[in-house]
């Protein structure tokens, strides 16, 4: 083992307080919470496991019925799996076309700033900004009305299992596209010569060439995509017509009438959840290739 | 049994945009030769090479291997296999794997494409290292598993692009050795692009010259050095002197050639009418050193000593004399501590007639001439 020299120690030191008071400490604190007991008007530091018990009531002896947080998690994670599906074919096409078919390096910075377009304003307004165009009388029903496409404007456009997917997909692929260009990158050329003189058609140098050299990023994107989504609330609020529950919208709600420790539970277990996904994705890849 | 990878070149242009790359070349490389394409940067040997891979689009011009047109045909589909300048090694594969790829690719079983990439590795001495991923390993031994996969379908024609370039000095001439045992071994025909003279002397049967686009000359290694086709040969092989000269007088003795300042020169017989401008070459290593004051003759020069550089077996002197752009002498060291001379000194150089080569231009010389009995 190398010895610690203090140069070093206080070389991390802003970092590293940065990341206790903000991260490790709250973290800690909401650990702490999460034990807590709690009345209509008061919090009692306590140390009960109450919170728990009643997220998982009945949720054991219903089975095979779901319980409210089942069926919470189980829709969090139906679009989890959705978004980051669509993300992942989307931001690798998208990569794949800037990196191998755009041929020159300025060509590849204005399609690539292009993408990040949609940055340059708030979340929130690009969401709202699909209101217009999805709603009732939006511009897309409108449109399928004057061709004659549909005799009635189509109702699960907006505030729907849809609108919501569109609004993630159109939120998040950058994050899926950085990290895939960014492996794609650096791929050699000549690789992909040396797979097509070995005999390998388009197809299977995708497959067993720029894909498997793609993982690294492909699960760096995966993980930014699938710990937004699991713990979004307001795109599920404001595109699902606050008609769609999410484990962040629990939350939320829970926030909203102060039951902080039923709160901090739940982001407890949500947090567990996630850093279970992604314990499962750094398993398969080995992402500080990519570091 | 017949030997399979004739290659032959008609017509073979590329061009990229406005730029040309190749101009025209023709070019016929008999079965199982060691063939080098040589020449500065840009001078279209690696466009022609990789043109014979399949790599890049012929622009115009017909490339045939044993009789077939490749024009229309898929990498995949010719005789061929091209080894990667940085050997474009699958960086997620292991040496095995990587080996293995194109019988992969092709659908055959793990036992059998794992068997025979052993048996490629081992050919390669690199049977040890059969798990190890291409960071693992060496700059000659990623070239090791490169040859080897290239190998691995057991193709007519070896096309190497700068195999050796990305190596240190040592390893390259051991691999040198190497390739060159391979293809004995092998037998099958190899096309080399290299830019360095040295490797295409030591490696070839046939070395193409190249420049701009076109070929200077195609010859034997002896025949390029002892008789460069060009001043542009000449220079590029080094080791030789180009002097820029006129003909005054061409009898059976020889040609008589005028310098420009009152050098006097006697050349071997050649086709050659008085008046002609014309440039020769002498090697360096045959030019005699002699101290000033001694009888002046024809084919000698007197000149001042600009550089004296100590190589071991030989010593390099530079020194400015007229008709010549710069004029080296290698002289070994034994002639040299007979006749030490320091920068400034005024010595005269001389040459016999024999020695002076003609650069008249390009050659080309026919399979039939050089190699007719080897197809």
């Amino acid at each position: 083992m190398k010895r610690w020299n203090n140069t070093a120690l206080l070389q991390v030191a802003p970092l590293g307080a940065v990341f206790l008071l903000f991260f490790i400490v709250p973290l800690v604190l909401t650990l702490i919470v999460s034990f807590w007991d709690y009345t209509e008007y008061a919090i009692i530091p306590d140390f009960t496991f109450r919170n728990y018990q009643e997220i998982f009531e009945g949720c054991v002896t219903r089975l095979p019925d779901l319980c409210m947080t089942f069926k919470t998690y189980w829709s969090t994670f139906k679009f989890s799996f959705m978004v980051w599906l669509l993300t992942l074919v989307i931001g690798f096409t998208v990569s794949y076309f800037l990196r191998f078919h755009v041929r020159t390096m300025t060509m590849q910075v204005v399609l690539f700033l292009l993408c990040t377009i949609p940055f340059w304003t708030s979340n929130v307004i690009r969401m709202i900004a699909w209101i217009p165009l999805l709603g009732r009388n939006g511009l897309v029903n409108q449109g399928l009305l004057e061709v004659g496409l549909v005799d009635q404007g189509l109702d699960w456009l907006l505030y729907s299992e849809f609108s919501v997917i569109l609004a993630f997909v159109h939120l998040y692929t950058l994050f899926m596209i950085v990290p895939i260009f960014n492996s794609m990158l650096r791929i050699d050329e000549s690789v992909l010569e040396a797979a097509y003189d070995a005999g390998a058609s388009g197809w299977q140098t995708l497959v067993n060439v720029v894909i498997p050299l793609c993982r690294p990023g492909i699960a760096i994107g995966s993980i930014f995509v699938i710990t937004i989504i699991m713990g979004d609330f307001i795109t599920i609020g404001i595109m699902g017509g606050q008609q769609i529950a999410s484990i962040g919208k629990v939350i939320h709600v829970e926030m909203q009438y102060l039951q902080f420790p039923a709160a901090a539970a739940n982001a407890v277990i949500l947090l567990a959840a996630v850093l279970m996904i992604i314990y499962g994705l750094t398993r398969v890849v080995d992402i500080r290739k990519e570091l | 049994m017949e030997r399979l990878g004739h290659c032959r070149l008609t017509n073979l242009s590329k061009v990229y945009g406005d730029a040309v790359a190749l101009k025209q070349v023709d070019l016929e490389i008999p079965a199982g030769q060691y063939c080098c394409l040589v020449g500065p940067s840009g001078c279209g040997k690696t466009s022609t090479l990789r043109m014979i891979a399949g790599h890049e689009q012929i622009s115009e011009g017909e490339i045939h291997i044993d009789g077939e047109c490749m024009n229309k045909l898929e990498p995949s589909d010719r005789p061929t296999a091209m080894m990667f300048q940085d050997y474009a090694l699958f960086p997620h594969l292991s040496c095995l794997d990587n080996v293995a790829f194109s019988l992969r690719m092709q659908g055959r079983a793990k036992v059998a494409r794992h068997a025979r990439a052993r048996e490629l590795l081992s050919l390669v001495h690199m049977d040890a290292y059969e798990k190890r991923l291409p960071s693992q390993l060496s700059g000659g031994q990623r070239q090791r598993v490169a040859l080897a996969r290239a190998l691995v379908t057991n193709p007519s024609v070896l096309l190497l692009d700068e195999p050796l370039s990305a190596l240190d000095p040592f390893l390259r001439v051991r691999m040198r050795d190497e390739l060159r045992r391979l293809q004995l071994e092998l037998g099958m025909t190899f096309v080399h692009v290299t830019h360095s003279q040295e490797e295409a002397m030591a490696l070839a049967d046939m070395v193409v010259v190249m420049n701009e686009g076109e070929i200077e000359q195609i010859d034997t290694p002896q025949d390029v050095y002892n008789r460069p086709a060009s001043q542009f040969v000449a220079r590029f092989i080094g080791g030789h002197n180009v002097f820029n000269a006129t003909v005054t007088e061409s009898s059976e003795t020889g040609t008589r050639l005028n310098g420009s300042q009152g050098a006097a020169y006697m050349a071997p017989v050649a086709d050659l009418s008085p008046g002609t401008a014309v440039s020769f070459s002498v090697r360096s290593d045959k030019i005699a050193l002699s101290r000033s004051g001694d009888t002046p003759m024809t084919n000698s020069v007197t000149s001042d000593v600009g550089l004296v550089e100590y190589q071991g077996a030989w010593v390099k002197l530079g020194l400015k004399a007229a008709d010549v752009e710069e004029l080296t002498v290698m002289v070994t060291e034994d002639v040299f501590n007979q006749m030490p001379v320091q920068m400034g000194d005024q010595v005269v150089v001389s040459w016999v007639q024999s020695d002076i080569h003609f650069l008249i231009g390009k050659k080309m010389l026919s399979v039939d001439d050089q190699w007719g009995g080897d197809r």
